[in-house]
Parts: C-alpha cells; structure tokens; sequence
C-alpha cells in the first residue's frame, strides 16, 4: 500500500491536513485579503463580530480578521523556519555522536542532556531579550531550544543503521566518511525526522505565541500571541479580541499535530494496532 | 541509606548543569549589545557610575576572557547574583521571596497533571476504542494544542467574570489579612485557575503516554498469566498493570520538569500570580536583563531538584532499577 493511501486511511489525519492546507492558503493570500496589512485602523474600536467586520475589531479599530490572517504568516514563517533551524542542527550534532560513537558521542549527548534539563521557555525568552524582539531572534531562540530531540532521534538511527552491510559495503568501495552519512544513512532516517520534525512545527507555533504573549514577537509583524496581549485589557468587555486568535492557534497547531501523528502511522503501519 | 547516597551522587550530577547555565549566562552577557557591565547592572542607565566602575573592577571586565569568566564563577558561587536598581534589593533575595508562590503552582500543577493524567489514562487504556476512550482522548488531543495563556484568559472570562465564582488574579485577598485557615483556603481560591491552566497540557500529555503505556502492558504475558489464574480484572489492573504502566509516565515527567517552570512564566504573568514568573515578566518589561539571568540560574536549581525527586520516585516504583 502506497504512503499516500495509508496516510488516507486516518480520517483524523486527512481532516488536520485539509485544516493546515487552509491555513497555509489563509497565509499566503495575506496580501490579497487584506491588501492594507494587519495594523490598519479600519474601523470604530470594539466593533463585536458581524457585520463589516466578521471578527470585530480591536482596542484601537482594527480588524481582528486580517490579524488572523497576517498572523497566520509570521506564526508559519517562525515555525517552520525554526523546525528546519533545530533539525538542521539536531541531524549534525545527532549524525556526529551515532556515526563516530566513543568520546564525540558522550560528549555531544552530554550538551543534549543538558539542553533538555534546562527550563527552555526561560532559555528562549532570554535569548530574545538579549538579541533585541525580532522574527530572527525568535526563529533562533526557538530552535536553540528544540534542537535536542531531533539530536537523540538522529544519534538512534545512526547508531543502529551505521553497523549495517549496506555502510560497510560503501565503507568497504572506498566512500568517505561525508558520503556514508548524507547520501547512504541520512536517507534512511527520513521517515522518523519528517513525522518528529511536523509535530516539531506545532510547539514551535506555541513557542512562538507565547514569546510575542510576553511582548517579544517582532513588533513590525502581526502575531497571534500579540494579538491576545493586546486583547487581555478588556477581556472583560470585548472578549472576542482574545478569543478568535486564540481557536487559531488551538486550530492550526491542532492541525498539524493530527498530520504528525498520521505522518508517523503511514510510516510505521505497525504503530496502528496499538 | 542507599537511597541517601543516591540522592548525593545525583546531586553531584548537577554540578555540571549549574556551570552549564553559568557559561551561558556568561555567553548571554557578552553577546547582549553593549558594555557587559551596563547588562549586569539591569535597566539601562539607572545604575550610578560608581556602581558601573566597582561591577567593573569586581568582573574584572578589563581582563581577558576567561579571567572574566572566572570572576563571573566565583561569583555565582559565592550565590552573589548581583543588584537590580529597579527593585532596589538584590537579585538573590527578590527570587527567593518570589519563590514560594512559584514552587506552590508547580507542585500543584504537577501533581494535578500526574494524578489526573494516569487515572484518565487508565480509563482510556482499559477500554481501548470505546467511547469512553474516544471521548478521553479527543479531550486530550484538544488540550496538547491549547495555548497556556489563552486557556487562562479564557478560565478567566468563564469562571470568574461569567460566573463569578473564583478571583481573577493574585495570590491572596488584598486587605482582607486572613489568617489560619480562612488564609489557606483564599490561597487556594487563588489557586485553582492558575494551577488548572499550567496543568492542562501536561495532563493531556500523560494521558496520551499512559493510555499506549496500558494498551502496551495489557499484551504482556504476564497479565495472561493472571487471567489464567483466575484473577479478576479489576485485580489485574490494579495490582499489575497500573504500577508497570506508570513508568513511561514518570520519566516523562521528569523530562517536563523544566517545561513546568518556564510555563509558570507565562501562567503567572496571565493571573499576576506573585512568583518568580511575574518578576522575570516585569524584568523583562524594565529591560532588567541580569535579573532574567539570575531567575534562570535558580530556575535550573529547581529543576534539578524536580528532577531527583522523580528519580527517587521512579526508584520505588520499581525496585529493578539501580538507584
């Protein structure tokens, strides 16, 4: 049965796909719904839902929906950019320890183990506090923080995957060392990083909104997170400014979480009985 | 005794985590745009010159680098974390006074989302594919997607504006000085809403860990044994199944330990819970970047203090292990 089909076989999963597919679409046609960008005032503050603004507006007039919107971009940008920062890092750091073992691998598991002891929410806000609120420092900060577990899932395969014929049998044709590990044993490992790497994205979002919560989002970029900081002062009269960007967040990451989950059965039929 | 010596040699293992903070707070200092000693002296430019020049002199910022970091070690050790102006007290003392508030929502959150978790867990595990296990873990799905502050804000809306039945935010009453137990019982009004809110991700995490954890244990030879004999299956569940599924559960939790404290950040910063998250909030807010680098440190202590009581408990659970 193709990946495809068994992925199919998941409603879950199809459902999560289609939510994330709108999203994304919602993401990039940013510019054509709302042409005039997320901070426009268009409107009298605190308008309710309905109406022009389907959404309402905000504290100072502007349109909760185009936030949803625009928001839906920086929340994908940071994730995504930050999921490929952390796997990036983890595969190297990862691939090192599994493939040479001995004193590289105790030694980078180390640093691992300790990135993943310490409380990495207050690691993240630190390093963007240093580095000055921008979508670069949060994109970093956040894959500083997750790099860890793609590191173990990489050093894992390796380990088990670099004693095998097929490495030896390249070894043994004279392939280095750089060759054996990004175009014989990398390859293998696809399946585990793709199906880690998507739920990767989903904390990376959640990491995101409760960076710009905190007020260390990109002040130039609209963000979920913001929006509902903004919205806390008058929770209390106009709840809808804090809640719509909120069911988006919950929506996507939820979304994406459903994909991963399916990504890993279709990977791993046997994962299905259990 | 054993377990005593266990317990030291653990400690012990957080020796190299600490220094590990140390040199990042170190690399933080210097990477931060700047003089490192305007850094250290928290908000910019309310620090006086005199005290600039003796943070100067006593990091010896106009020596080398690791001399620099050799200051900087000898200092944390000596627990001298520094001053915030902004606070006008030092930085260890204003943590330690936040902290409290802070190991109260954690322990509490923690012991919510353990205990709630495997029970929830169990029953999901138990009944595999009922609807009693889909309605479990449809919940639980839900919930590993909510965003922490939100799902404040929203307990808030419903709870204690709709309702009217819980406080919005802070620890205590203001000005009603309860004492005994009417002072217990304010405390944990408080409580509940900010507990609930930094529990809920972690509970639903637990449950998804404990329901495969069961369904896996349920296969095992021995639960057919049992079967065999005759036993039956409220005996099986409880006196077999239960304490061999809680292991995955308890090493997770002992992953998220560190989570738990960084999410308490952001929950108190939602319900002005007076702890050690509002201060890094308000730190934050007053660019008081060597009070962030101190919470991180005593954060790190906590953490690896979690840490080691869950080995401990993971030791009980399961006498094989090696403590």
């Amino acid at each position: 049965m193709s990946l495809l089909s068994r992925f199919a076989r998941n409603r879950l999963a199809v459902v999560g796909a289609l939510a994330l597919l709108l999203v994304l679409v919602m993401a990039l046609a940013a510019p054509l719904l709302y042409p005039a960008g997320a901070f426009a005032l268009v409107g009298p503050p605190t308008q309710p839902p309905g109406g022009t603004f389907p959404l309402g507006t905000d504290t100072l007039g502007r349109d909760v929906a185009a936030g949803i919107v625009w928001g839906a971009r920086t929340s994908l940008i940071v994730s995504v950019a930050a999921t490929l920062g952390a796997v990036v890092l983890g595969v190297l750091t990862g691939a090192f320890a599994g493939y040479y073992r001995g004193i590289t691998d105790t030694a980078i598991m180390r640093v691992t183990e300790f990135f993943q002891t310490i409380p990495s929410f207050i690691l993240a806000i630190l390093l963007v506090a240093v580095l000055s609120p921008a979508v670069t420092s949060e994109i970093l900060a956040i894959a500083v923080v997750s790099w860890p577990g793609i590191a173990r899932l990489v050093r894992g395969e390796f380990a088990s995957l670099g004693g095998r014929e097929f490495v030896l049998a390249t070894a043994g044709l004279g392939a280095g060392d750089a060759r054996i590990v990004f175009r014989h044993i990398l390859p293998n490992c696809a399946s585990p990083l793709v199906a880690v790497g998507s739920l990767l994205v989903a904390s990376a979002i959640l990491f995101e909104s409760g960076l710009s919560f905190l007020g260390l989002g990109d002040p130039n970029l609209m963000s979920w997170g913001l929006m509902i900081s903004a919205g806390r002062e008058v929770l209390r009269s106009a709840w809808w400014i804090c809640t719509f960007p909120g069911i988006a967040i919950l929506a996507t990451v939820l979304s994406i979480n459903l994909v991963g989950d399916g990504l890993n059965e279709a990977f791993n039929p046997g994962l299905r009985d259990r | 005794m054993r377990r005593l010596a266990f317990a030291g040699r653990r400690l012990a293992l957080a020796v190299p985590v600490l220094f590990g903070v140390a040199v990042l707070n170190f690399f933080l200092i210097h990477l931060a745009p700047g003089d490192p000693a305007s850094v250290m002296a928290g908000e910019g430019g309310s620090a006086t010159p005199e005290y600039m020049d003796m943070l100067r002199h006593k990091f010896g910022l106009d020596q080398s680098l690791p001399l620099q970091f050799w200051h900087y070690i000898v200092n944390i050790v000596q627990l001298d974390l520094g001053y915030s102006f902004r606070n006008d007290e030092t930085v260890l003392s204003l943590i330690l006074d936040r902290l409290w508030p802070t190991l109260l929502l954690m322990v509490t959150a923690f012991i919510l989302s353990v205990v709630c978790g495997t029970l929830l867990g169990l029953l999901a595990g138990t009944r595999r594919n009922s609807p009693r296990d889909g309605i479990i873990s449809v919940l639980a799905l839900l919930a590993s997607a909510t965003p922490t502050f939100w799902l404040g804000l929203m307990l808030i809306v419903l709870f204690s504006i709709r309702l009217g039945w819980l406080p919005t935010s802070g620890l205590e009453t203001i000005g009603a000085f309860n004492e005994g137990w009417a002072y217990v019982v304010d405390v944990a009004r408080h409580l509940i809403l900010p507990a609930l809110s930094l529990a809920m991700f972690y509970l639903a995490l637990y449950v998804r860990v404990m329901r495969a954890s069961v369904v896996e244990q349920t296969r095992q030879d021995y639960v057919t044994t049992a079967r065999a004999k005759g036993q039956s299956e409220r005996g099986i569940v409880f006196g077999h199944i239960l304490r061999n599924a809680l292991l995955p559960v308890v090493t997770m939790a002992g992953v998220q330990a560190g989570n738990l404290i960084g999410g308490s950040v952001i929950v108190e910063a939602v319900f002005g819970w007076p702890g050690i998250g509002t201060l890094a909030f308000s730190a934050l807010q007053g660019r008081d970047l060597n009070l962030l680098l101190g919470i991180f440190i005593v954060s790190a202590c906590v953490v690896v203090v979690l840490n080691l009581m869950v080995d401990l408990a993971y030791g009980i659970l399961d006498p094989r292990v090696e403590l």
